[in-house]
């Protein structure tokens, strides 16, 4: 199954190329990642999942281009990746606001670096994304009159907004009521096929994953190594609810749970 | 009981009781009144100068002082404090230096700022400016540090970087440690204006320190406690005029109020 996450190069949108990242921490040093090849298709939808601690965060902080490999290669496209870029947004597992900005402001931040805007499209595009993630009527709402479910959703709003090539989310979701992530997944796919995004998704939530992704990569720990990949062949949208996605889902859950835990 | 009463209340009673004990003690002649004048004599010079222009032409002075002395540190020191931040080697040895500078009380500049400029405006300005300078340079750089790295990693993937990273981001951040190590400047700039004022007599203006010296060659005791009383409002007033509500909005704005 291995080889199924190589593909040519001509339609790959990043690549990853034995790609190894340690970190020295406080207790010696730990190998987040070790030896990952992976490709991820241009318009391609993948999905990351597993354990804590497996590297799914740190994988993404060097697709982003914010930490660099210790050994093997990235390449956006036929460009090595090095530093990060508006190509390459990143939604953070942690709530990154900025808590000197309002809500519209926030989501604005972003389109207010794409030169090619006039300040009206801008404006109506955040518009567009807080309604979508139904919090048009929080506009003027600083981030700490918030919830934290509310906050995920402009932080959502923020990194769809300016549209980016690469869209890299590390767990959106995790602090969303069901409804909210029901209507909210639907969305991100209307998006996704509409706009042909390429988009990596990290997440603990294995039915999130298979709902979402063309492809489910699952990661295993210490160090954090590609297990397995799945395809998913479902015509989308998909719900949360469809047998065979249920189905594919106790699959991945099965591969997740084989692991032997060193 | 008592909490039942507006807070007020008491400090004015503690206040009332204190100074008409002063008043009666005075009076009954058991001290000096020459050397320890009575809050009313007090109160007397204090309307006394107001009226012949001789407080609020000292202060006018003072407040340019201090506001020229202080805009000029605060200048230097938020450039300087952001490029030690930056800037490692800067950082090693501009702010190690800083540090060292901010520990010296600023009298200690009087007697190199009276070799350099001579008993000119510049000499106090230059203490002025000193006492200022380390105390901005440190805070802007602390708190440049200690911009969350999340905020940098967010705005560095929606493409801001360079000027526009500093502009909207490290700035804002940092506003609030910033904003503290310029009351904190403000405080040293006082301090070190009232120091300067009262070891140099400067020709070119008269100013609360300068006043207060005065009282004291004079032996005008109720001068010297007035200007002293003066100082210690004027430096209040800075705080709850300027500095509170903008650290209040602030601190509220940003949902940092306890
Ligand atoms: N800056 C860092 N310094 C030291 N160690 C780090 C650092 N960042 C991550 N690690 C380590 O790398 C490993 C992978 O961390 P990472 O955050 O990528 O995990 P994750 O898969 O995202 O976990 P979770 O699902 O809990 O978010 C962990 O063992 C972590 O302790
Ligand atoms: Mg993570």
């Amino acid at each position: 199954m291995g080889n199924r996450s190589e593909t040519s190069p001509a339609t790959a949108a990043l690549t990853l190329r034995n790609v190894t990242k340690r970190f020295d921490g406080a207790s010696g040093q730990v190998t987040a990642l070790e030896d990952i090849t992976l490709d991820v298709r241009e318009g391609e939808f993948l999905a990351i999942v597993g354990p804590s601690g497996c590297g799914k965060s740190t994988l993404l902080s060097l697709l982003a281009g914010l930490e660099q490999t210790n050994e093997g290669t990235i390449n956006l496209g036929d460009q090595p990746v090095e530093a990060p870029g508006r190509d390459r947004l990143v939604m953070f597992q942690q709530d990154a606001l900025f808590p000197w900005l309002n809500v519209l402001e926030n989501v604005l931040f972003g389109l207010r670096l794409k030169p090619d805007l006039t300040e009206a499209e801008r404006l109506e595009s955040a518009r567009y994304y807080l309604n979508l993630v139904g919090l048009g009527n929080k506009e003027k709402a600083r981030p700490h009159e918030l919830s934290g479910g509310m906050r995920q959703r402009v932080a959502l709003a923020r990194s769809l907004a300016p549209n980016p090539r690469v869209l890299l989310m590390d767990e959106p979701f995790s602090a969303l009521d069901a409804l909210t992530r029901e209507q909210l997944y639907g969305d991100i796919q209307e998006i996704f096929t509409k706009r042909k995004k390429t988009i990596v998704l990290v997440t603990h939530n294995i039915r999130e994953a298979v709902c979402l992704g063309d492809r489910v990569v699952l990661f295993s720990p210490n160090p954090g190594r590609v297990q397995q990949v799945f395809d998913v062949d479902l015509p989308r949208p998909r719900r949360l609810n469809d047998p065979s996605l249920a189905n594919l889902a106790a699959e991945v859950t099965a591969a997740l749970t084989s692991h032997p835990a060193k | 009981m008592a909490s039942k009463l507006p807070r007020p209340v008491i400090p004015t009673l503690v206040a009332i009781l204190l100074l008409g004990g002063w008043e009666w003690y005075v009076r009954s002649g058991r001290v000096s009144e020459v050397l320890f004048p009575a809050p009313s004599h007090v109160l007397q010079w204090f309307w006394d100068s107001l009226l012949s222009g001789e407080l609020l032409a000292a202060t006018w002075v003072t407040m340019r002082r201090l506001i020229i002395g202080f805009a000029i540190g605060a200048a230097l020191g938020v450039p300087l404090g952001a490029l030690c931040a930056r800037v490692r080697w800067v950082r090693d040895t501009l702010g190690v230096l800083a540090l060292g500078l901010q520990t010296l009380p600023s009298v200690c500049w009087v007697p190199l700022a009276l070799l350099w400029f001579g008993i000119r405006e510049e000499a106090v300005l230059f203490v002025v400016v000193m006492g200022t300078l380390w105390a901005v340079v440190l805070a802007v750089q602390e708190s440049v540090l200690n911009v969350p790295p999340l905020y940098l990693r967010a705005a560095q993937t929606m493409g801001s970087n360079g000027w526009h990273l500093w502009s909207r981001v490290i700035f804002p951040a940092a506003l609030p440690g910033v904003l503290s190590g310029m009351k904190q400047g403000w405080a040293f700039a006082w301090r070190s204006l009232m120091a300067a004022e009262i070891f140099v007599v400067i020709v070119t203006g008269f100013g609360l320190g300068s006043l207060l010296n005065a009282g004291r060659e004079l032996l005008r005791m109720d001068q010297v406690m007035g200007v002293m009383a003066v100082v210690m409002i004027v430096g209040l007033l800075a705080d709850l005029i300027f500095f509170s509500p903008i650290e209040t909005w602030l601190r509220r704005s940003r949902g940092l109020e306890r």
